[in-house]
């Protein structure tokens, strides 16, 4: 009863969408302003930066004369591995005195790529993730539960600096040891949760197997980040602990969490466009695309002052909408993560990501089952198959329905592609599995493009 | 009396058919009845055996997709015109078939058995009762293939 009550009135203070800052609502036109002022002043201080000043000699730029976004294009990237060769603080764009904190993403070989802070820094990046907290519906009367990692990883502490800023409470959970994790949350009245998606699926399966309905514990609001994940995975979380999901998206090299998140609309994360210029480029000709098609995104940072990078290739591959949304906030959208650029694949000239497919099987199935996109080139023209293993509870015994099963799959890939794929089904368990991860791309054309 | 019938996922490459049989034919499980239907992709092998849950979980256990369906075996005179008669008293019943395919040899002379897939098996049942039809008892079936 007392559950009921409690998440009807997170419910009604969620759906107030209020806003954190005023720049949110900034007109396009303002918005664009500050930013070609704010990159002019960003290209100005990373010119005696080793680095972007031998950049900007190679690509013959006067860092005076960049006026503004219409000069972004012909500014230099950074790549992670820009930075790796730099390690640990070779981009520093300020005295080493003026650095308040590092942070850095774990490499999974070698030396992690470390990141700086100044003390200025520190309170753009709590404000950043003060707004989307506000944005999902997070009030200084809440407590939040906070299970991310609390270290170099940026996910605790920065996370933990924003909730301060909104004036709510902090459980600094961090990671590990969940069974006590469940204890404090139901002790506490936690009424927010903090930590990676599958982490909170991990904290529900633990709450059930101590006996506990995780839908009966406090919680009424979520916020993750950290990986990428899907709007299954969201129903599910929702549905398990009785809370409403909020995506929010950072890497580290930007910031950390609250480049972007989502707002009560949930149809793509809010980017912080104030602060970065978000551009969406085709990875392999590095022009932009359409807004709604994916591309990789590039952040250029505006504000930083430790370690202010231009156009950043994260290798995250999204959309952008810039159409206004109805809640107020002027700032583009981007959707959520849907893969690697690195995984991208070209068909007939379209670049298709293995998880539209996926988002395709969804759809169709409610869960994705294993599948197999094969791609081969028999004639002139790229053909592509895609296997997708039969599950026990779509197989019916009446052809009609089969062939209605595999023509929506059919549809519904070319709806989210733009390709039409061959859907082939099959028996479970014949695709092949390596060490648990199924592998989801053949690609047999001898050169791809 | 209504029949479990099991169905399989077939995919249309060598050695699929015969799988199920060889699991089934290893735990001595009775294949009395069966119908294949397939496009160029795939398959359905619809199945009546004697022990339809042993043959379940033998058949699953080769991690084979399973699905169990209810039919209804409805005896036909084995005579030119048998099949036509049930099949007018069953349209006349307004009762849609899904599927139908033969049972071999009736249990008593002179008669034979087709296996019929409806729409609404109960309504069916008691639709066909009603026009006359003999609908098979398990047992019968069953029983006659072990004689």
């Amino acid at each position: 009863m007392s559950r009921s009550i409690g998440k009807t009135a997170g419910e009604r203070v969620g759906s107030q969408d209020r806003i954190w800052d005023p720049a949110e609502t900034l007109p396009r036109e303002a918005l664009e302003a500050l930013q070609s002022r704010r990159l002019g002043e960003i290209v100005q201080r990373l010119a005696p930066v080793p680095f972007y000043r031998d950049a900007f000699a190679h690509r013959e730029i006067e860092p005076r004369e960049v006026r503004g976004l219409s000069d972004l294009w012909q500014l230099p990237f950074t790549t992670k591995e820009d930075l790796r060769r730099n390690y640990p603080l070779g981009l520093l764009a300020v005295p080493r005195e003026k650095v308040a904190r590092i942070h850095g993403s774990s490499g999974t070989t070698g030396k992690p790529t470390l990141v700086a802070y100044t003390r200025s820094d520190l309170e753009t990046w709590s404000g950043l993730c003060a707004r989307f907290l506000v944005a999902g519906g997070l009030r200084e009367e809440h407590l939040v539960h906070v299970a991310f990692g609390y270290g170099l990883f940026t996910g605790g502490f920065g996370l933990h600096a924003g909730i301060e800023r909104v004036g709510a409470g902090v459980v600094p959970a961090a990671g590990g040891n969940t069974p006590r994790q469940v204890m404090l949350i139901e002790d506490l009245q936690a009424d927010a949760l903090v930590c990676t998606p599958s982490y909170a699926l991990h904290i529900a399966e633990v709450a059930r197997a101590g006996g506990r309905d995780p839908s009966s514990l406090p919680l009424h609001i979520g916020f993750f980040g950290g990986e990428p994940w899907t709007e299954e995975m969201r129903a599910e979380i929702e549905r398990q602990l009785g809370i409403r999901a909020f995506n929010n998206y950072g890497l580290s090299e930007v910031i950390g969490p609250g480049v972007a998140g989502e707002c009560q609309g949930r149809a793509g994360m809010h980017v912080a466009e104030d602060h970065f210029v978000v551009e969406c480029l085709d990875p392999l000709t590095l022009q932009p695309v359409p807004d709604g098609s994916p591309g990789e995104l590039v952040f250029t940072t505006l504000t930083k002052e430790a370690l202010p990078l231009l156009r950043y290739r994260t290798r995250d591959i999204a959309s952008l909408d810039r159409r206004p949304c109805p809640c107020g906030r002027t700032t583009a959208r981007m959707s959520r993560v849907l893969g690697r650029s690195d995984d991208m694949l070209i068909v007939r000239g379209v670049n298709v990501f293995p998880s539209q497919v996926e988002e395709a099987l969804l759809r169709v199935e409610g869960t994705a089952p294993h599948y197999l996109i094969e791609v081969s080139r028999p004639g002139a023209l790229d053909e592509v198959a895609v296997q997708v293993e039969m599950r026990p509870e779509n197989f019916s015994d009446e052809m009609r329905h089969m062939i209605a099963l595999r023509d929506r799959i059919d549809h519904e890939i070319h709806a989210i592609t733009g390709v039409r794929m061959t859907v082939e089904l099959v028996a479970p368990g014949t695709l092949e599995r390596s060490a648990g991860k199924a592998r989801r791309v053949l690609d047999h054309r001898r050169q791809p493009q | 009396m209504k029949l479990q019938q099991l169905s399989l996922f077939l995919e249309n490459r060598p050695g699929q058919l015969r799988a199920p049989c060889e699991a089934l034919g290893k735990a001595g499980v009775d294949i009395l009845t069966m119908s294949l239907a397939d496009t160029a992709q795939f398959g359905i092998l619809r199945l009546i055996v004697k022990d339809w849950e042993r043959a379940r979980q033998v058949l699953e256990a080769t991690g084979m997709v399973v699905n169990l369906t209810e039919v209804v075996p409805i005896e036909v005179d084995d005579r030119p015109g048998g099949l036509a008669a049930a099949l007018a008293a069953i349209e006349e019943a307004g009762i849609g078939v899904e599927y139908m395919y033969a049972f071999a040899a009736g249990p008593r002379p002179g008669k034979a058995a087709i296996i019929f897939r409806f729409e609404e098996p109960d309504r069916a049942l008691v639709a066909l009762q009603a026009r006359g039809l003999r609908v098979l008892a398990a047992e019968e079936l069953l029983e006659k293939k072990s004689m």
